[in-house]
């Protein structure tokens, strides 16, 4: 093994045996179904490290560069761990003429996370998306499910401390 | 569906022409005479290849009807369609295009590898631009120099996806691919890994297609240089069979000359100590392949038998198909085997110090770079082969030296290792290999002369052949592919216990060594490629001495040297292993 974040058999054996099963289920050609097991991989493992990709590409009979491709094309898939809240901002035209850039570096200020990235207390993974097709409560942005629109960088501080406190409860 | 049905009328700058229906524009406009510039585009209708992503939006033209522009490489025609490729609509929206490529080119072109050979600056001239008004952020990738091999330089690609379309679709290798979106999107290896660490067989097949400087092969004419230049160095050349029939073409010759003279002489101008010839290399590989070949039928072990001469094929087959690594024959390559011969037999004889020994290979192909890095022919701190430098990269020597290839005149290779056969001449081609093992085989099979030497039925460009050849008894069935995706169903059919030859051949590049990886780019002509190949079918038809075994100065070795074919010896030096590899 010349590169251990490539090395397969460090995936969680179940999850992996499920993953198996869903992609024995898919009728017809596998590999037109890529999104799919990807879909299916990330909400089993929660991201999509390397050897898991590596996992699917071999699964699939695909080169592990065209599945790679895909994970990287699309925002909604993950190849770094998340946190349990993810904050999209979105980046589309009328959410960034109504300055949805400066909420982004407020939230990235408040959660202490970069772009893409988790914060260190496993909260919060910061991502900037395009258009989610909620023009009209520009600037948007979304925390898991909920949506938050017209939102001004000074909210951006309230909302955070509201699902920290959430987590504090919860302990 | 009668034919007129299929036909499709439309007129291009106002002249009609008909085509099949599903044709493209450019394919029309080809008909006609009319030139489209095109970039990404790339048809080696010899091989089944086609990249018509339109990506480059280069050869756009404009459609009468609908005032549109459209990329005539991908766009099909209809019927009553007007094209105009000249209209200044066409005109312009292909200089955008072009100058919005170049925004973020490093345009280094001064000490580009590709410099004078590149198809973004021949554009780029060819469509007068002078200025370009898109200033735009630059990419600043780091290059990769991981590889012996390829030398990777992201910052120039302009995605046009040809080396894509090379090592996934030809190749099925898959090392490459289309990662992120926007202005970040690259071509890359999956996870941005170093190429070192995927499983690319340096086959060069992307370099070869590669409109710019982005790929190419990593540059070891300094370290041979630098040896040439070191008076305690007795440095030393070989050169392959398939170097002699292409390297013409960077000096203005048309495809297809046989020019083993003039390298002889230009290599000794260059002050190489000897000039040896991997052509003996390939008859003394036959002698041990083929006696390899005999005793596994005879003595019923592992069948078939894979021709090893090919590294690309051999990092292939460890990467790809761990589980076969018994089914290549043990031999090393040609120039392997001249190499450590050069560094044992002719020191002895010479009595010089093997680690006073530089050895060059002058090679068609970018996986011998890598092959000759491999541990296993690197052993007690003396490497079989120390250098590899391309087809291109000696004519770049040549050009260098400032010397006058097109006058030099023709020399003679240096002895000991430097006689060759016909059956040597034609190793550069697919096919090639098998049918000089063939000629060999039977001779020590039937202990018969073999009296008609061509086996016409191995030649030829098609993917996968197979052929039978009656020896004695025996009736051998011969496979052959070249490409690695075409090797690829050898393989699978190997695996699941499908297979019934004997021995197959196989070369990684489309067309064997004539179409290596380290050859003067074609440009999508692959008509160069069958010229080649002609010119080596030439060339062993007029050798006086066409079977490997009859060549004296390797019958000389095995005498004074090796003992016999297949000796202990002669395994030690001559014979090597596979080690399985991941798959990334």
């Amino acid at each position: 093994m010349r590169n251990k974040i490539l090395d397969m058999t460090t995936l969680d054996k179940n999850l992996i045996k499920s993953l198996d099963a869903y992609i024995d289920s898919i009728e017809g050609d596998k590999k037109e179904h890529l999104i799919h097991v990807l879909h299916k991989a990330q909400e089993l493992f929660g991201y999509l490290p390397q050897n898991l990709q590596l996992y699917v590409a071999r699964a699939l009979d695909l080169s592990s560069a065209r599945v790679n491709g895909v994970v990287t094309f699309y925002s909604f898939f993950n190849e770094k761990p998340v946190g349990k809240y993810t904050i999209s901002v979105c980046m589309g035209t009328a959410c960034f003429v109504k300055g949805a850039d400066k909420v982004l570096d407020r939230v990235i200020e408040v959660t202490g996370a970069n772009k893409n990235e988790m914060s260190e207390d496993g909260l919060f993974t910061i991502k900037d998306v395009r258009c989610i097709g909620a023009c009209g409560l520009a600037p948007v942005m979304t925390i898991n499910d909920k949506v938050y629109g017209k939102v001004k960088p000074n909210d951006v501080d309230e909302i955070i401390r509201h699902y920290r406190s959430r987590e504090d409860e919860s302990k | 569906m009668k034919l007129i049905d299929k036909m499709i009328q439309l007129k291009i700058n106002n002249i009609p022409v008909t085509v099949e229906k599903g044709t493209t524009i450019l394919d029309a406009a080809n008909k006609i005479g009319v030139h489209i510039p095109t970039l990404c585009h790339l048809n080696l209708k010899d091989f089944g290849v086609v990249n018509k992503s339109a990506n480059c939006r280069v050869c756009v033209v404009e459609d009468e009807d609908t005032g549109r522009l459209v990329p005539s490489c991908a766009h099909e025609v209809h019927d009553g369609m007007k094209i105009q490729t000249d209209s200044l609509k066409a005109v312009m929206g292909r200089r955008t295009n072009l100058e919005l490529l170049l925004s973020n080119h490093p345009n280094d072109c001064l000490t580009c590898v590709k410099n004078l050979d590149c198809e973004l600056q021949s554009l780029a001239y060819e469509m007068n631009i002078k200025e370009i008004h898109y200033p735009g952020e630059k990419m600043s990738h780091p290059i990769d120099v991981t590889s012996f091999g390829i030398t990777k330089d992201t910052n120039k690609c302009i995605m046009c996806r040809r080396c894509v379309t090379m090592c996934d679709d030809i190749q099925t290798v898959g090392v490459l691919g289309p990662l992120k979106r926007g202005f970040d999107s690259v071509v890359a290896t999956a996870f941005h890994l170093d190429l070192n660490q995927t499983s690319c067989t340096y086959c060069g097949q992307c370099v070869s297609v590669c409109p710019t400087g982005a790929l190419a092969e990593t540059n070891n004419s300094p370290e041979v240089w630098r040896a040439l230049n070191n008076p305690n160095k007795h440095v030393i050349v070989q050169v392959a069979p398939a170097v002699r029939a292409a390297i013409g073409e960077e000096f203005g010759y048309q495809p297809g000359h046989i020019l083993t003279g003039k390298v002889v002489s230009g290599l000794r101008r260059l002050g190489f100590d000897q000039i040896f010839d991997t052509n003996f290399g390939a008859d003394l590989t036959i002698i041990e392949e083929a006696t390899e070949l005999v005793d596994r039928i005879q003595n019923n072990k592992t069948l078939p038998m894979l021709t090893s001469c090919c590294p690309a094929w051999v990092q292939f087959i460890e990467h790809q198909f761990p589980e076969l690594l018994d089914v290549p024959s043990s031999c090393k390559s040609p120039h392997e085997m001249v190499g450590i011969l050069t560094k044992t037999y002719y020191a002895e004889q010479n009595n010089i110090d093997p680690k006073d020994i530089v050895m060059v290979s002058i090679m068609p192909c970018t996986a011998k770079k890598a092959e000759a890095a491999r541990e296993e022919l690197n052993k007690d701190g003396i490497s079989d082969v120390d250098y590899v430098v391309t087809t291109r990269e000696l004519s770049r020597m040549f050009k260098e030296a400032a010397i006058d290839f097109n006058k030099l005149p023709d020399e003679e290779f240096d002895q000991l290792l430097g006689e060759s056969t016909g059956a040597a001449a034609i190793f550069g081609t697919t096919g090639g290999v098998i049918e000089a093992a063939t000629r060999t085989a039977y001779e020590m099979i039937t202990g018969k002369e073999l009296k008609e030497v061509n086996f016409k039925q191995l030649r030829g460009l098609e993917g996968i052949r197979e052929a039978k050849v009656q020896i004695g008894d025996l009736e051998l069935n011969i496979g052959i592919a070249h490409g690695l995706g075409n090797a690829r169903k050898i393989l699978e059919d190997i695996r699941d216990g499908l297979s019934h030859f004997h021995a197959i051949e196989i070369m990684a590049c489309p067309g064997g060594c004539i179409g290596g990886g380290g050859q003067p780019y074609h440009h999508g002509q692959t008509d160069v490629l069958l010229k080649r190949q002609q010119a080596l079918y030439d060339l062993d038809a007029g050798m006086p001495k066409r079977k490997s075994h009859e060549n004296e100065m390797v019958l000389k070795l095995y005498e004074e040297f090796l003992e016999k074919p297949g000796s202990h010896k002669a395994h030690d030096l001559l014979h090597t292993s596979y080690s399985a590899k991941q798959r990334i």
